[in-house]
C-alpha cells in the first residue's frame, strides 16, 4: 500500500535555517555580517551563541526575529516559511510566537510594570481579563510581586530585565530570542536571569541567546561559536565528573 | 595549607580538629576540604619550624589534644603574608604551547585546538555554575572563590577569542 503521509504532526525543528546571508550597506561600505548560516533549534532547546564583537551576532538574531531581512536563505518556525513574510504578519508573528529581550530593556518608561507586560498581551489580540491573568502569572514566575506599580526607571538593571523577559514572554511564544540580555547588568543580575533562564528552559522554553558572558553561555545545552559571519564550532555541552573534578580543583585553596 | 592555618591560629589558639571546623565554615563545600590528617602533618611542620607551639591537654577520659599557638615568628610569617601581593596568575601556558607548536608539526589544526579548549572551558564553567548552586546561597566567602574562578575562565574564553581572531 503506498500512501504519501500528510505533512501533519510536529515539525521536527522548532527552528530552522538555511543558507541565510545578511549584508550591511552604509555609505558605499559593504559589510557582510551573516555569510551563510545553517542552523536547526529544537523545541526546548536552549542555545547560546557567542563570538566577538563585530561577529555579526546581533544581525544573525534579528534576522531570526525578522527585525531585519536576509539577502538570501531561508528560515521556517515550526516547518512554515517566514522569512517572505510582510512586516505585518512578522510583526504579528513577534506578538504571538516570538519573544524578544535586548541589552537595554526597552521598556516604555512611562507605563507601570503591570502595564509594560500587559502590553503585548492586549496588542495580541487578548482581553484585558486575560492580560491581567498571564501578567500575574509571569510577575509571580519571574519573582516580580509587589513591583507592579513601579515605574522601569525605579527599579534596579536585574529587575528591568526580569520585567522586559516578562513582556517578551506573556503571550507564551514559542521562541525566546534574547541579544545580550545580561550586557548592562552587575554580577547580581546577570546571576539573577541565568537562574531565571535556566529555570523556563527546564519548563520547556526554547531560546536562543546571543552573549559574551560564557556563564551565560554555559547555562545552554548547546553553544555555538560565531566568526566572522559564519558558525565555526557547534557543541553540546555535556559536563562531565571529569569537568566537575576540575572545576572543583579551580577553587581548591593552596597556600 | 600553611598560611591559611597560621592565619586562623591568628585569632586565637586551637586543636586541629576546630582548624579543619574553621576552614569548613568559612570555605564551605565548594572545595574539597583538607582531612584532619593533612591538617595534623602540617600543623607538625609548622611547629617543627618554630611558627607554632603545641601544648598537649590533658582530658580524663579521652585522649589527650594537642593545642597549637602562634609564635612570635609565626605572627611575622602571617604579617608577611598580608604584605605580599600574591603572584600573578599564569596563562594556560600547556594549552598555548600546542598552539605555538601546531602548524610547525603539521599534526594539529589551531582552529580545532581552539574549539576543542573552548569547549573544555565551557564545561568547566557549566561545573563551576553547578557548584555555585550547590553551594549555600549566604556563604559569601564560598560564592566569591567560585566567582573569582568563573572570572579567570571567562578571561581564557576571551583570550581564545583573541587567538582566533588573529590566527584565522
Ligand atoms: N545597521 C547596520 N548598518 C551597517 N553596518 C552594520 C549594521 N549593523 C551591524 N553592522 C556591522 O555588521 C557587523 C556585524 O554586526 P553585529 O552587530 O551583528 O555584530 P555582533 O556580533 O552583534 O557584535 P557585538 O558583539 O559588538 O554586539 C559589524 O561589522 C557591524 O559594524
Ligand atoms: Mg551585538
Amino acid at each position: 500500500m503506498t500512501r504519501t503521509e500528510p505533512a501533519t504532526g510536529p515539525a521536527p525543528h522548532l527552528l530552522s535555517v538555511t543558507g541565510l546571508t545578511k549584508t550591511h550597506s552604509t555609505d558605499g561600505a559593504r559589510v557582510r555580517a551573516v555569510r551563510g548560516v545553517d542552523l536547526n533549534v529544537a523545541r526546548g532547546e536552549f542555545v547560546a551563541v557567542t563570538g566577538t564583537s563585530g561577529a555579526g551576532k546581533s544581525t544573525l538574531l534579528h534576522l531570526l526575529g525578522g527585525l531585519e531581512r536576509p539577502d538570501s536563505g531561508r528560515i521556517a518556525l515550526d516547518g512554515r516559511r517566514v522569512d517572505d513574510l510582510s512586516e505585518a504578519r512578522w510583526a504579528v508573528l513577534r506578538r504571538r510566537r516570538i519573544g524578544i529581550v535586548f541589552q537595554f530593556f526597552n521598556l516604555v518608561s512611562t507605563l507601570t510594570v503591570a502595564d509594560n507586560i500587559e502590553l503585548p498581551a492586549l496588542l495580541a489580540g487578548r482581553t484585558p481579563r486575560q492580560a491581567r491573568a498571564s501578567r500575574e502569572e509571569f510577575v509571580g514566575r519571574l519573582g516580580l510581586g509587589g513591583k507592579e506599580n513601579s515605574l522601569p526607571g525605579d527599579l534596579a538593571g536585574g529587575e528591568q530585565q526580569r520585567v522586559a523577559l516578562a513582556r517578551a514572554l506573556v503571550n507564551e511564544p514559542d521562541l525566546l530570542l534574547a541579544d545580550e540580555p545580561t550586557g548592562s547588568l552587575d554580577g547580581k543580575g546577570t546571576r539573577e536571569v541565568i537562574r531565571l533562564l535556566t529555570e523556563l528552559h527546564q519548563q520547556g522554553q526554547t531560546i536562543v541567546l546571543v552573549t559574551h558572558d560564557a556563564r551565560v553561555a554555559s547555562a545552554a545545552d548547546r553553544v555555538i561559536s560565531f566568526y566572522d559571519g559564519r558558525i565555526t564550532d557547534d557543541t553540546t555541552l555535556d559536563t562531565t565528573d571529569q569537568h566537575r573534578a576540575a572545576a572543583a580543583d579551580i577553587v581548591k585553596l593552596t597556600g | 595549607m600553611r598560611l591559611p592555618l597560621l592565619a586562623l591560629l591568628a585569632a586565637g589558639p586551637a586543636h586541629g580538629y576546630e582548624l579543619k571546623q574553621g576552614l569548613e565554615k568559612l570555605f564551605g563545600a565548594a572545595y574539597p576540604q583538607p582531612n584532619i590528617g593533612q591538617i595534623y602533618v602540617t600543623l607538625g611542620r609548622l611547629e617543627k619550624a618554630g611558627l607554632i607551639a603545641g601544648q598537649d591537654i590533658v582530658q580524663p577520659d579521652r585522649p589527650n589534644k594537642r593545642i597549637y599557638e602562634l609564635t612570635e615568628a609565626g605572627r611575622e610569617s602571617v604579617d608577611a603574608w598580608f604584605e605580599e601581593p600574591s603572584p600573578t596568575p599564569r596563562v594556560r601556558d600547556d594549552f598555548f604551547m600546542k598552539l605555538a607548536l601546531a602548524p610547525r608539526t603539521g599534526r594539529a589544526d589551531q582552529v580545532t585546538l581552539i574549539n576543542k579548549q573552548r569547549r573544555h572551558y565551557l564545561n568547566l564553567m557549566r561545573a563551576l555554575s553547578k557548584l555555585a548552586a550547590g553551594e549555600d546561597q549566604d556563604n559569601r566567602i564560598a560564592q566569591l572563590l567560585i566567582e573569582g574562578a568563573s572570572l579567570h575562565l571567562q578571561a581564557d574564553l576571551d583570550w581564545l577569542e583573541r587567538c582566533q581572531e588573529e590566527l584565522e
